[in-house]
């Protein structure tokens, strides 16, 4: 008897699940290690980012920066490739938001606001390009030199903020602040409009981008002509030489996607919340980005999941800081590397002894 | 002796000083890249190793014992990222993302509650660090024209492990092309297959590269947090770990272009140090930026293509599946 493939449920549900289980249970031991109580860590942390309508807008708030950067590093892996330079492209994303923003102040909202967000996705884009075309056409690693282009992109930004962009008689790095034309409304605010009362948070306009992006990437991935060309150039290029596709030119669209995704993270850090660009405003989302995408298998949905709960750790850690000061905010990260390590790398380390498990139950063989 | 001497000569010994780091990661990129696993996770393990030498040589103040605990810690993470990229035939690049974020993470968080002083090690004494070594007759050479200065500022004045990692350039030249390990270890990082076919193990290879790469990042960690500072601060390595990878990219994989590549990226960034605020005629000033940004653009230039070719180890990346009969 042969054995054939474990049920789709199986090992795109289980298997992730136990992967991020065992992640948190390895978090939860380094709580214990430094004294404190894992349990009483997660109550808190749960507590402090759903418990209340502030948490909860801090929370998606946070979610919102991580669809996108999770949305970016998952329409690179469909095309087989690791596109690790999130943060650049959200950098550079932030520096073309302000470039349109300082500008072109006097056109009229409907104009400037769409031009902001236009001009956060193609900085992102662009920052993406040299790199996608040497992977293309010249065969350079792109994990190499989008880690370069991420240390470009920060010091160029520093330059920028120290130097010609610096807002005149400020003493800190960042720009003269946008006019309000150019500045997405708060949750809030919008509420407000229909007559409801919120409580304010930064959660802005930019999550329902959040969402219709992660729908958009959904229809391009699995319904359209150049998702397919996209996936197949992932699975096999040579195969997609000879189904008349070019992996080159397709995984240059791929990461121009890819690159614009993570540049309109800058639409909720600098459109939505700062009025102004100011320096490591990213502060780690892109490589967020790398564990959400893991998470959620580069699809859209999962992503928006593993991005709730990345949302969740980050306002749930600001909270638990403050009532643990033993527990610093670095535990998210902590958290952050498990989930890479067991969702990611080692992805398939209980795969198979959880296709045996079934297999037992389920009384036929499969293989994982 | 002129003024412009004196200050190239402090330049180079700068630049010696903050090439040593580079050097210790990027000769570890190089055992662990040349026997065909990725590793992008120098960066995580210089950050553990620092970390690690940091809080033991506050506990016991002797640095060798600083130094053993930082190789023990980042030959752990090591383990880590070859059990995934090995053992589970994982993504090596995913696991060395890991490597970095679980080490700036821990350290930040285990520093914070292990010492309360914001993620720092305690201040550590002269006993438990690695000091400067003054070379026999250094202050009275001094006296002999160039060479004597360059003896004394230069050469001489710098802690052991300055003088270690020099040496490991020749003996990591000696063991790669020179010994029978070193000629295994190129064959397991060029063709994994023949290698088995030889009868050898890929897997025994591959564990003992990754893990002569993490002992080397434990040496550059201790250099970071007992020898060049006075205890460990959080994030400390601050990029070290990619620069030594940018190096290692630009040495074509080889150890003694490594040295010059990590000399250049040296100088480089004690050329940053010095020339902030000071202009210069017909050009008025250099910003910093633009110097430590040559690293980078360097490499990429280089992998561009367009100076020489940088051709990595064939089977760099690719996990190693043994043939089912």
């Amino acid at each position: 008897m042969s054995a054939r493939p474990a049920p789709l449920w199986l090992i795109a549900g289980v298997v992730p699940l136990v992967n991020v289980a065992v992640a948190f249970l390895a978090a939860g031991l380094v709580i214990a290690l430094i004294g404190e109580n894992p349990l009483e860590a997660l109550q808190i942390m749960l507590r402090g980012a759903l418990g209340s309508q502030y948490g909860l807008g801090y929370t998606l708030y946070y979610t919102t920066s991580f669809i996108f950067t999770g949305l970016a590093v998952a329409v690179a892996f469909h095309a087989g490739h690791f596109n690790i330079g999130g943060e650049g492209q959200a950098l550079m994303g932030g520096l073309g938001a302000a470039l349109v923003a300082l500008s072109l102040p006097f056109l009229p909202w409907p104009i400037l606001l769409p031009l902001c967000v236009l001009g956060a996705a193609l900085a992102g884009a662009a920052w993406v390009l040299i790199p996608a075309y040497l992977q293309a056409y010249r065969g350079s690693h792109i994990v190499i030199t989008t880690i370069m282009f991420n240390f470009l992109a920060a010091t160029l930004l520093v330059y920028l903020l120290v130097g010609p962009m610096k807002m005149a008689g400020s003493m800190a790095p960042e720009t003269a602040r946008f006019v309000p034309g150019a500045t997405l409304p708060l949750m809030n605010q919008m509420a407000a409009w229909f007559g409801l009362t919120l409580t304010r948070t930064p959660l802005n306009l930019s999550f329902v981008f959040a969402i219709l992006a992660a729908i958009m990437v959904w229809v391009l991935i699995w319904r359209t002509r150049l998702g397919y060309a996209i996936r197949t150039v992932g699975a096999n290029p040579d195969a997609a030489v000879y189904a008349g596709i070019s992996p080159a030119r397709i995984t240059v669209i791929a990461l121009l996607i890819s690159g614009g995704l993570a540049g309109l993270m800058a639409t909720n850090e600098i459109l939505g919340v700062q009025g102004r660009l100011i320096n490591e405003f990213t502060a780690g989302a892109g490589f967020v980005g790398i564990a959400v995408a893991l998470m959620g298998r580069g699809h859209p949905f999962g992503i928006v999941l593993a991005a709730l709960l990345f949302g969740v750790l980050y306002q749930g850690g600001a909270e638990l800081a403050f009532d643990k000061p033993k527990i610093t905010r670095e535990m998210i990260i902590v958290i952050q590397g498990f989930v890479i390590l067991f969702a990611g790398a080692l992805e398939m380390m209980f795969a198979d002894r959880i296709a045996s498990l079934y297999q037992r139950f389920a009384g036929q063989p499969v293989s994982a | 002796m002129s003024e412009a001497f004196q200050i190239i000569l402090l330049a180079v010994d700068s630049a010696i000083r903050l090439s040593v780091p580079l050097l210790f990661a990027c000769l570890a990129g190089l055992y662990s890249e040349r026997a065909g696993v990725v590793d992008i996770g120098l960066e995580g393990k210089m950050l553990i190793g620092a970390f690690a030498a940091g809080a033991t040589a506050s506990l016991v103040p002797n640095p060798w014992m600083g130094l053993l605990a930082a190789v023990l810690a980042s030959v752990l993470f090591a383990l880590v990222h070859g059990f995934a990229s090995i053992t589970q035939r994982g993504n090596q690049i995913v696991a060395g993302v890991a490597i970095n974020v679980l080490a700036s993470g821990l350290t930040a968080i285990l520093g914070n509650a292990w010492f309360n002083q914001g993620g720092r090690t305690p201040q550590l004494p002269s006993g438990a660090r690695f000091n400067e070594i003054v070379l026999p007759f250094a202050e009275s050479a001094r006296a002999i024209p160039v060479f004597g200065a360059i003896y004394a500022e230069v050469i001489s004045g710098h802690s052991v492990l300055v003088y270690g990692a020099l040496a490991l350039v020749p003996l990591t030249w000696f063991i790669l092309y020179r010994t029978r390990w070193g000629l295994r270890l190129r064959a397991v990082g060029e063709n994994p297959a023949a290698v088995d076919t030889a009868g050898l193990s890929v897997t025994a290879l591959r564990y003992s590269a990754v893990i002569m790469a993490g002992i080397l990042c434990g040496f550059g960690g201790a250099y970071l947090a007992i020898a060049q500072s006075a205890g460990f601060i959080t994030d400390m390595t601050a990029g070290k770990g990619f620069i030594a990878l940018a190096a290692l990219i630009f040495a074509k994989w080889r150890p003694v272009p490594a040295l010059g590549a990590c000399f250049l990226f040296g100088l480089l960034d004690a050329v940053a140090l010095r020339i902030q605020g000071v202009s210069f005629p017909g050009i008025g000033q250099v910003p910093v930026q633009a110097i430590q940004a040559l690293p980078y653009l360097l490499t990429v230039v280089l992998l561009a293509g367009f100076i020489g070719k940088a051709t990595p180890p064939r089977a760099v990346g690719v996990p190693y599946l043994k043939e089912r009969s």
